[in-house]
């Protein structure tokens, strides 16, 4: 029963939260132009009109096109319950499930770009092409920050990753190494969401497009599953970073959940502030960027080994 | 205040990285200025305020920190040069090589016979892994003026090694070296000067080639 209560409040949190961060950045970003901007609450309104439309669907399709949305958002939802947010410690944790953690996103992907294929537009291949060439740089930078907390850590669990040893660690040398994983996630987490300076989930500009272009032809419901689906993994791939910047407990589960979601919040801020500071990188820079994460996370592995 | 030089000298390889990667030369200075300044503050905090580690830092912050850079800027818009070209080595080896680098230096300095204090610490590993990237920016870059930003990292690595000895160190040979460094970034002014007129270009690879 323990069991079954933890997971529905990682779910609620989930599942209600997530659409309000994209508002929170929407506004954010608004306010940094001068703009009022759109109501925090848009992105809901948004999933509900979406979802009272009808969708239309080329006839080149099958199944696969319909595929790509739904593991769109399972693939967040299964990866939260690996997930601790904030203090609340993940529903199931086993030794490495670090690395089934990872390789969910891979899932997701794979049916995402496999979409794009499907609707047969050359001009979505390329977008699929893009989307796996620079989720192939930043897996290694994923892979190196797990394993300097895991070294930290001395685990191979989510959960005793991102334990509370996390407030003591900061004050010790490997502080420093916390720190470069930090910039690193912050930095795979903008082009996981494909997100400025990596790509503009807001263009429509053909030749800039990266993730956006592969989402074209989706409309009605499943576009509302394609949304819903970036806003949950915003949710899940930030948990790690809101865990690592706000390493306490209140000792109270609604506590620890409002915590948790005050450090969210703070995140979708600064994501905006950074969206609004920098500009979009070329995307011949892009590569550059991502291995130069993979290189700072090896180094802070190297600082944690000696 | 082990805690502050440590975080001053992981901020040393940052920057180290930083300008690795990146091809503005504008940005590259700022990189190498900020690095001055940081090393500015090495000797305070390794060695406590006294009048000598004052002087090494007050010397350090203005040479390093604003002095030189100050130089390089006015030269880059003088010659109106804004970005290095495609170097010899590409921008992603270099920084690959500089964090093979990195790598080694901490490998090898755990290695080496050190004295108690210095056992673990990131002072020689930092120091070999800027003077490395000084080295790498020397030798990869085709522009005069990243040549010069790569003379000043190496030169940083150097001083990192000296703050350990600032003890034993007589503030003379510091004001020497700082002088020095001075004097080479002038010489190189003039250099550079010379070239732009020549061939209108800071590019280097011009001198390679004989005149026929």
């Amino acid at each position: 029963m323990e069991l079954f209560a933890r997971a529905a409040l990682h779910l609620t949190l989930l599942l209600v939260f997530a659409p309000l961060l994209s508002g929170v950045i929407a506004r954010t970003k608004a306010l940094f132009a001068g703009r009022t901007g759109a109501p925090l609450l848009q992105p809901y309104f948004d999933l509900a009109r979406l979802l009272r439309k009808e969708s239309v669907f080329s006839r080149t399709t099958t199944w696969v096109f319909l595929a790509g949305p739904v593991a769109g958002v399972a693939v967040p939802v299964l990866a939260a319950l690996l997930m601790p947010f904030g203090a609340l410690p993940a529903p199931f944790a086993f030794t490495g499930d670090l690395l089934l953690f990872v390789y969910l996103f891979g899932v997701a992907r794979f049916f995402t770009v496999a979409a794009a294929l499907d609707t047969g537009s050359s001009f979505e291949g390329m977008g699929g092409a893009r989307e796996v060439t620079f989720a192939c740089l930043a897996e290694p930078t994923v892979l190196f920050c797990l394993i300097v907390l895991a070294r930290i850590a001395d685990s191979l669990s989510l959960s005793a990753l991102l334990g509370p040893h996390l407030a003591a660690a900061w004050r010790t040398p490997a502080g420093l190494s916390l720190g470069l994983v930090v910039v690193c996630l912050l930095v795979v987490l903008l082009v996981e969401n494909s997100r400025i300076p990596f790509d503009d989930p807001n263009t429509h500009l053909e030749l800039t497009m990266v993730h956006e272009v592969m989402v074209l032809d989706h409309s009605g419901p499943p576009f509302a599953l394609v949304l819903y689906g970036a806003a949950l993994k915003l949710m899940v791939l930030g948990a790690p970073i809101v865990r690592l910047l706000l390493p306490v407990a209140t000792g109270h589960w609604a506590g620890d959940a409002l915590l948790f979601l005050a450090g969210m919040l703070l995140l979708a801020v600064l994501i905006g502030i950074v969206e609004s500071v920098i500009a979009r990188l070329r995307l011949v820079r892009i590569p550059q960027v991502l291995i130069g994460t993979t290189l700072l996370s090896g180094f802070a592995l190297v600082l944690v080994l000696r | 205040m082990a805690e502050l030089s440590n975080l001053c000298l992981l901020l040393v390889i940052l920057v180290n990285f930083f300008t690795l990667g990146s091809a503005r030369l504008g940005a590259c200075i700022h990189a190498v200025a900020l690095q001055g300044a940081v090393l500015a503050l090495l000797p305070l905090a390794t060695h406590g305020l006294n009048g000598h580690t004052l002087l090494l830092a007050a010397g350090a912050l203005a040479l390093k920190g604003a002095l030189i850079p100050w130089l390089l800027l006015r030269a880059i818009r003088e010659v109106r040069i804004r970005r290095e070209m495609e170097p010899l080595i590409g921008f992603v080896p270099t920084l690959v090589l500089g964090a093979l680098a990195t790598a080694g230096a901490f490998i090898f300095a755990d290695r080496l016979p050190l004295i108690e204090a210095h056992q673990g610490g990131l002072f020689i590993p930092t120091s070999l892994a800027t003077l490395f990237t000084g080295f790498l920016l020397l030798v990869s870059r085709r522009k005069a003026l990243t040549q010069v930003v790569g003379y000043l990292v190496l030169e940083n690595g150097i001083y990192i090694f000296g703050i350990l000895l600032a003890e034993a160190m007589p503030l003379m040979v510091e004001a020497g070296v700082l002088l020095d460094l001075l004097v080479a970034v002038f010489v190189m002014g003039i250099v550079l000067d010379q070239i732009n007129r020549e061939f209108s270009t800071l590019d280097t690879e011009q001198l390679s080639a004989l005149k026929d």
